[in-house]
């Protein structure tokens, strides 16, 4: 399972390395909908940096949905889902690879985008082993359960509009719980934002097993 | 490019049993109780109008369309109960070329042929015999022409070394150089021990490779022509 995995995981970074989707869209877009709230608060600076924490995970979750879509809109493909479930590969391998390469495009993503939060908003970092709990912790839970919903959405015509309406409320939990983490780290009262991280580390955990265990009919039914 | 001895998983049972299966889209019986047998190295052509369900029985016997009514058996496994398990011995060529349009055609057939569990040799040599050696092979497969698709979708069949090919219309989009390598590809996998059904259009050409001819038509076997038996309409 873990070799499958491997060689999936591999497979899509390699193909999201010569096809440049992430880098020419996704990016060059979250840093968009970074500049379009800074234009929309500025007025306001201090509201800005008060909602610094929740626009950078409202960023994110947007930006995150594009490269979910992409990671399935490429199997769905000329025969491609045929070909995969021929291929012998463990549906759970499978999962887990697609989750891998998409928790990595996240990873990149967030470290930019808080690069940009930093220089468009003024923030000024603090807490950094809750903040990057809290990155580690969230990308696992954002790219488990967005891996999961991105092939029940994947075989439908309307899966572009689909997965937005299937996933965000579902990512609701990790929404609240990074940023309230990311709000204790930024205040200097990391102490009430390491909860947060285990909420979303149960949240995570829940969808591995379920993603394990379900990928394989889902696929079926995809 | 030799199977994995077949002979050792199912002895002289036929590699495909079929009697009166019927395969369902949506509502719509496109097998309708469809009887075939076919023995180990033969091959089988299928030959019919358009719709007449050889599409849908060669993405059956892959594993891929579930049979909902009668016996079906393929390569010792009962499809009625479990469709996953013969998917990794077989190979389909279907009408989609099954590959990654940004990926290079050495990337596309590595990655098959790594995923298949087959020795990663097995993807240069194949893709030696496929004419997609030197500089095709790092071009990415949505740059390449139909043919060289085709070619490349083939590489990754060859490299997988399935015990049971389903070919369907393998010589679409060929020049005659390429739907000559496919005649070779079939007889070789043939004589080397695994199956071979395949459908096409090019009835000249794949009559002359067939051992046996299947015609369908609305979903059932209507009749075969053999040249020395073992595919079989019951």
């Amino acid at each position: 399972m873990l070799r499958d995995a491997w060689l999936i995981a591999r497979k899509d970074l390699r193909l999201e390395m010569r096809s440049r989707v992430a880098l020419n869209q996704v990016v060059p877009f979250a840093l968009l909908v970074l500049v379009l709230f800074a234009f929309a608060l500025d007025p306001d600076r201090g509201l800005l940096e008060k909602a610094t924490p929740g626009l950078y995970w409202i960023a994110v979750l947007f930006s995150g949905l594009l490269a979910m879509q992409r990671s399935f809109a490429v199997e769905a493909a000329d025969g491609v889902t045929d070909a995969l479930r021929l291929s012998g590969l463990a549906p759970a391998g499978i999962y887990l690879g697609k989750t891998l390469s998409v928790a990595i495009q996240l990873l990149v993503l967030e470290v930019l985008l808080g690069v940009g939060v930093a220089v468009l908003y003024g923030t000024s970092i603090t807490g950094w082993l809750l903040l990057i709990a809290t990155i580690v912790v969230a990308t696992a839970a954002i790219s488990t359960a967005g891996t999961l919903f991105g092939v029940v959405a994947s075989g439908l015509r309307v899966r572009e509009t689909l997965l937005p309406l299937l996933l965000l409320p579902v990512l609701a939990p990790v929404l609240i719980g990074s940023t309230r983490a990311f709000e204790a780290a930024l205040s200097g009262t990391p102490s009430e934002g390491w909860p947060w991280v285990g909420l979303m580390s149960v949240f995570a955990a829940v969808y591995v097993v379920a993603g394990i265990f379900g990928f394989g009919p889902l696929m079926e039914e995809s | 490019m030799e199977p994995d001895d077949p002979t050792s998983r199912s002895g002289t049972e036929p590699v495909v049993h079929l009697r009166g299966a019927v395969a369902l889209l949506g509502r719509f019986p496109a097998l309708a109780g469809v009887d075939l047998d076919v023995d180990r190295r033969r091959i089988v052509l299928l030959r019919g109008a358009n719709g007449a369900g050889k599409t849908t029985l060669l993405r059956a016997l892959a594993g891929l369309v579930p049979i909902s009514e009668g016996e079906a058996v393929v390569l010792g496994v009962d499809l009625r109960v479990d469709r996953q398990s013969v998917r990794h011995r077989v190979g389909l060529l279907a009408h989609g070329t099954g590959l990654y349009d940004e990926l290079s055609v050495a990337d596309n057939v590595r990655f098959w042929t790594l995923a298949a569990g087959a020795d990663p040799a097995d993807a240069e040599s194949a893709m030696v015999r496929l004419g997609l050696d030197g500089r095709l092979s790092d071009v990415s497969v949505g740059r390449l022409s139909t043919g060289q698709r085709r070619r490349t979708s083939l590489a990754c069949l060859v490299a997988r070394r399935p015990e049971l090919w389903l070919l369907d219309e393998p010589h679409a989009g060929l020049d005659k150089e390429g739907r000559d390598v496919v005649d070779e590809l079939v007889r070789d996998a043939a004589a080397a021990g695994a199956t071979v059904i395949l459908s096409s259009h090019e009835l000249d050409r794949a009559i002359d490779l067939a051992d046996e001819i299947v015609t369908l038509g609305g979903g059932v076997a209507l009749d075969e022509s053999g040249k020395g038996g073992g595919g079989d309409v019951a």
